[in-house]
């Protein structure tokens, strides 16, 4: 088959079929995605607030509150047992990491001591950095461990900074950033967050 | 030129990765471990499989001027379909490629082929070359991400065997360039032995 001529009417006409081709399907496949990309991003909430507090049988997402901090958003997902608040989920930020921002989910008994946390988000360094998801809540390393700790009697900061928590091997920045993250979260949660 | 030739070609002889020097940018941020090296693979051998069989579908209908704006179109339609079935399907994947999905738009491999065979030869020509070229390039990434995982984490597919850390610049950016260079010249002194 011949080639078609680059006249102009030629030209003009042969790319608006192709966009419009391609934004139909493209259209067509964002509504079929649509609802499991939204089911499985609801699906990576629900399970980072299940590692962070303990077991509760209301819907925290649907208690969402939210408070604006620093220029972005913290939101709190209380956890309920039988009515009763065991403990309250909340993501918190920080924008010191050694690479870009860090969001984390930490969760705090009503006493305000960490439960649990869970690194949602960063950038780090692989290997060096990206180690918090696991440094900071491995009980056989107690002086790494925050667990159980409260930011209210517990100074959390590096201990290069004469705080009580070795920072990851290498990645002092990046514990410094983790850290600050929850302090921000801490923070919050005092000033308004618990409910 | 037969077809069987057109599909191997990919694999060896014309291996985009470590023969043609192609899609660097990719090869070099996402091979950080083997699966991720598939995964970015097969999404790529995707979208050069489809965008190969759409460019000759319409190679006669399409004005030489605006050949290449027509591809770019095609091809970017064919990486937005695989990133948002990602993003439904395999969210822990998409995380980890996140950035480079889009890239592959502009994956000197993909455009490269359009231009170079899928304008000027048949359906199924274009297909196997397509099916060839992409597989060629998964099967570089894997073995490049695999050897990187490997040597950087003491892991292969996730799967641990050595304990402890492994040489953590294997999976820092210059472990990329290292380790690549060495299958290269692996893959040459092979390939010229056969030749």
């Amino acid at each position: 088959m011949a080639k078609k001529e680059s006249t102009f009417l030629n030209m003009v006409l042969t790319l608006l079929i192709i966009t419009f081709v391609a934004s139909a399907a493209l259209g067509y496949i964002y509504e079929l995605t649509k609802g499991p990309i939204a089911a499985s991003k609801l699906a990576k909430q629900n399970n980072a607030i299940k590692q962070v507090v303990p077991e509760f049988d209301n819907e925290p997402i649907k208690e969402e509150y939210k408070m604006a901090v620093d220029g972005d958003t913290i939101s709190f997902f209380p956890a309920r047992k039988n009515g009763e608040l065991v403990g309250t989920a909340v993501s918190t930020f920080t924008n010191k990491g050694f690479s870009g921002n860090i969001k984390i989910m930490v969760g705090f008994l009503p006493d305000g001591s960490i439960f649990n946390y869970s690194v949602l988000e960063h950038k780090e360094t692989p290997g060096l950095g990206d180690k918090m998801g696991t440094w900071f809540n491995d009980k056989n390393r107690p002086k790494s461990c925050i667990l159980g700790l409260s930011p209210e009697v517990n100074n959390l900061t590096v201990s290069k900074d004469k705080g009580e928590v070795d920072a990851i091997t290498a990645a002092t920045i990046s514990s410094r950033a983790f850290l600050d993250a929850i302090d921000r979260a801490y923070k919050a949660y005092k000033e308004g967050g618990k409910k | 030129m037969n077809q069987l030739k057109n599909f191997s070609k990919g694999f060896f002889k014309e291996n985009p990765v470590f023969v043609l020097l192609l899609g660097m940018c990719p090869t070099l941020g996402v091979t950080t471990s083997a699966i991720n090296g598939l995964g970015m693979g097969l999404a790529t051998t995707f979208v050069l499989v489809m965008s190969n069989l759409v460019v000759s579908l319409v190679k006669s209908q399409i004005p030489d001027k605006v050949r290449i704006p027509s591809f770019i179109v095609i091809i970017a339609s064919f990486v937005t379909i695989v990133e948002l079935a990602m993003q439904a399907y395999v969210p822990a994947l998409f995380e980890q490629l996140g950035l480079f999905i889009p890239l592959i738009v502009v994956n000197c491999i993909v455009l490269g082929r359009a231009e170079a065979f899928a304008s000027k030869n048949n359906i199924l020509s274009s297909i196997l070359d397509g099916l060839g070229m992409g597989l060629g390039f998964a099967l570089a990434l894997t073995i490049l991400g695999g050897v990187r995982e490997l040597l950087g984490a003491g892991s292969f597919f996730g799967y641990k065997f050595i304990q402890g850390d492994g040489m953590l610049v294997f999976v820092l950016a210059p472990g990329a360039f290292i380790a690549l260079g060495y299958l290269i010249v692996i893959i040459n002194k092979i390939n010229k032995k056969t030749a």
